[in-house]
């Protein structure tokens, strides 16, 4: 897998926050490769600097220091227009609260992004639009508004609209962090599928038992990676929600 | 962002919020409604007037005694000098581009006729008079050239002395008593109402001004010579004949002021719109601080708007919108909104001045041109008041929107 190109590259991210009088250092140097067709989970504590990394990474926001490639580009030397492209085209964003517009239909949620996208044609809005439903499964739930979906129903809206670009990474916050233990591995088994078909997928998270679902886990503390390692046999989300096995780990996921 | 699609994300968060969308929308549907309705009451007051003026005769050219000049002292215009009925007589032998000629002699007098006693205002005019003043009867007929040579005791009156001393009824044939003096009713005058000035002009008695002149007024000179011009297009050179063969009546060397004045009904006209149309800009002035505030009004959601969607734009730009598609969507909405209140203003306008025609008999002219510039004001309104509120969304960091709760 190394050989490819990796489609997240830092070195030496820094990220300071400068509030006048303190100088707090979130990030101290991160070095860092994420191949495609990763689907790799981000752990650590509030205040481990995981949040930060996730928006650079989602190019919400610059490292103070150091470099940032995403497919490629070198992102330090994109103006605030061209972020906002990059993050339109190239990546899909999951956040733990849904994030979907009120009262607005699925359909148009899932489309929101494509508006923002220079020279897509209408009718290729429409189709992108069905496929990223139909993708999570809500093909008949186009029209519903989000107060009319159940939460794991919302996530898949919101997974849909993450997918409807076509884009390079899924980055998910806490994706599962609102929902009960059945709907969050539903979401993970939507997640592996996906990222069966060649998505790569990075996902934060608190709980030890949706990072089993994924290949690889990196563990933050206090601004730095203490833990960067592959899971070989992953648990499967679908396997496990058929066989029911999902009960018994039911209260264990403790935050670590 | 394309702009089609711009304009549908603006259209769809409006009716997402009705009433958020209304009350933003109230202000300037008041503001443009009342700029509306106010210019058209002072629009309608301005043409009221006019035809006001218009009707005290087409052509109609008016001969005043004394000089309206103001040059060193000057005496009023029925002191000193005097217009006689010999000027009438030298007019009519001499003018070309005079169709007709009247002199006017004015006397106030008590009527005693009919049902009771009446102060009303005797008019000694010749038998052209009607045609000078463009009025017609509404019975009986006007008295003639014989009247005028005879001195007879004969009159014409107007509907306000029918009502007060005749009750409504005809009063064709009856004897009115003018300071003592009998009179045979022959005529009446149809209703004209007010004058430009709030005259009534129907409480009136015509008679011949021989009748007048010797009977009546006492005094060896009239008050006013009325003429009518030939044509429209000759006003001014019968206006100047009139003043040359009035110079050589009075005997006036050259260079000398003009003791007289001649005046027509579009000069008086000029002075009663300068009026009317000072009316007009104050009304427009006030009903346009009301759309100003309306404006204000959309500046003030937009912003609560703004705080209230933070959320929203965080979203938004976390899926790739730019500043500047933020910027715009607000900005059409601010637009839309003044647009569509602009719409539903000129609307209730209309409405609204259709009523206050009804309910006080005001005239009221609507015109084309003040609503469309009311209608671009509200667009313009919308695009400076909701400019601001826009930049603000434009300029939220996303990181800070998005967990804005």
């Amino acid at each position: 897998m190394n050989s490819k190109e990796a489609v997240i590259r830092t070195e030496g991210v820094t990220k300071i926050y400068d509030s006048g009088e303190v100088q707090v250092e979130a990030l101290k140097g991160i070095d860092l490769a994420i191949n495609p067709g990763e689907l790799l989970a981000i752990m650590g504590a509030s205040g481990s600097g995981k949040s930060t990394m996730l928006n650079i990474f989602g190019c919400l926001d610059y490292p103070s220091r150091g470099d940032y490639f995403l497919d490629g580009i070198h992102v330090n030397d994109l103006d605030r227009d061209q972020l906002a492209d990059i993050r339109n085209r190239k990546i899909g964003f999951v956040f733990q609260g849904f994030n979907l517009l009120a009262r607005t239909t699925a359909f148009e949620n899932v489309e929101l992004p494509l508006l923002y996208t220079r020279n897509v044609p209408n009718q290729d809005i429409n189709l992108l639009t069905r496929q990223a439903l139909e993708r999570v499964g809500l093909t008949d739930r186009a029209q519903h508004y989000p107060n009319q979906l159940s939460g794991g129903q919302q996530q898949r809206v919101a997974i849909a609209r993450a997918l409807v670009n076509q884009p390079a990474i899924i980055l998910a916050d806490e994706p599962t962090g609102n929902l009960d233990t059945r709907t969050s591995i539903e979401i993970m088994a939507t997640f592996q599928e996906l990222n069966r078909q060649g998505i790569t997928i990075i996902l934060v998270t608190h709980e030890h038992d949706i990072a089993d679902y994924c290949h690889r886990v990196i563990e933050f503390r206090d601004g730095l990676i203490i833990r960067d390692q592959a899971l070989p046999h992953p648990h499967d989300a679908a396997k496990d929600l058929e066989t029911g096995q999902w009960k018994t780990f039911a209260g264990q996921g403790v935050p670590s | 962002m394309k702009w089609k699609n711009l304009i549908k994300v603006a259209f769809k968060s409006i009716v997402k919020n009705k009433m958020r969308t209304l009350l933003t929308m109230l202000g300037i549907i008041i503001g443009v409604a009342a700029v509306i309705v106010m210019v058209a009451i002072g629009k309608g007051a301005e043409q009221r007037i006019q035809n006001q003026i218009a009707s005290m005769g087409t052509n109609l050219i008016m001969v005043f005694p004394g000089s309206m000049q103001s040059r060193g002292v000057h005496m009023g215009s029925d002191q000193g000098v005097r217009l006689t009925l010999d000027d009438v007589e030298w007019l009519k032998k001499n003018s070309t581009l005079l169709e007709a000629i009247s002199p006017v002699v004015r006397s106030g007098v008590q009527v005693i006729g009919g049902s009771g006693n009446w102060n009303s205002s005797v008019y000694g005019v010749s038998e052209s008079y009607l045609a000078i003043r463009d009025w017609k009867l509404s019975s009986g007929d006007f008295f003639t050239a014989n009247d005028i040579r005879a001195q007879s005791k004969i009159c014409v009156i107007g509907q306000t002395l029918v009502k007060n001393l005749f009750a409504n009824e005809d009063p064709v044939g009856r004897q009115l008593r003018l300071r003592n003096v009998p009179f045979r009713v022959i005529g009446v005058l149809k209703e004209r109402g007010q004058s430009a000035f709030g005259q009534d002009q129907d409480d009136v008695i015509i008679a011949p001004y021989s009748t007048v002149y010797y009977r009546l007024s006492g005094q060896p000179h009239i008050h006013q010579i009325l003429a009518r011009a030939a044509s429209l297009n000759q006003m001014e050179q019968a206006q100047a004949e009139i003043t040359s063969i009035m110079r050589e009546s009075h005997k006036l060397a050259e260079g000398e002021d003009a003791d007289f004045t001649v005046r027509n009904q579009t000069d008086i006209a000029s002075t009663a719109q300068e009026t009317t149309r000072v009316l007009t800009i104050l009304l427009a002035s006030i009903a346009s601080i009301s759309l100003l505030v309306g404006g204000i009004g959309i500046m003030n959601i937009m912003l609560v708007s703004v705080t209230e969607r933070t959320h929203e734009i965080g979203i938004r730009m976390a899926v790739g919108a730019r500043s500047r598609d933020i910027l715009v969507q607000f900005l059409i909405e601010a637009i839309v909104l003044s647009l569509s209140g602009g719409l539903i203003g000129v609307m209730i306008g209309f409405g609204a001045t259709y009523i206050v025609h009804l309910a006080t008999d005001w005239n009221t002219v609507i015109a084309m041109e003040n609503v469309l510039l009311s209608f671009g004001f509200a667009g313009a309104v919308g695009v400076f008041f909701g400019y601001y509120p826009a930049r603000k969304a434009a300029a939220l960091n996303p990181i800070e929107a998005l967990r804005y709760e």
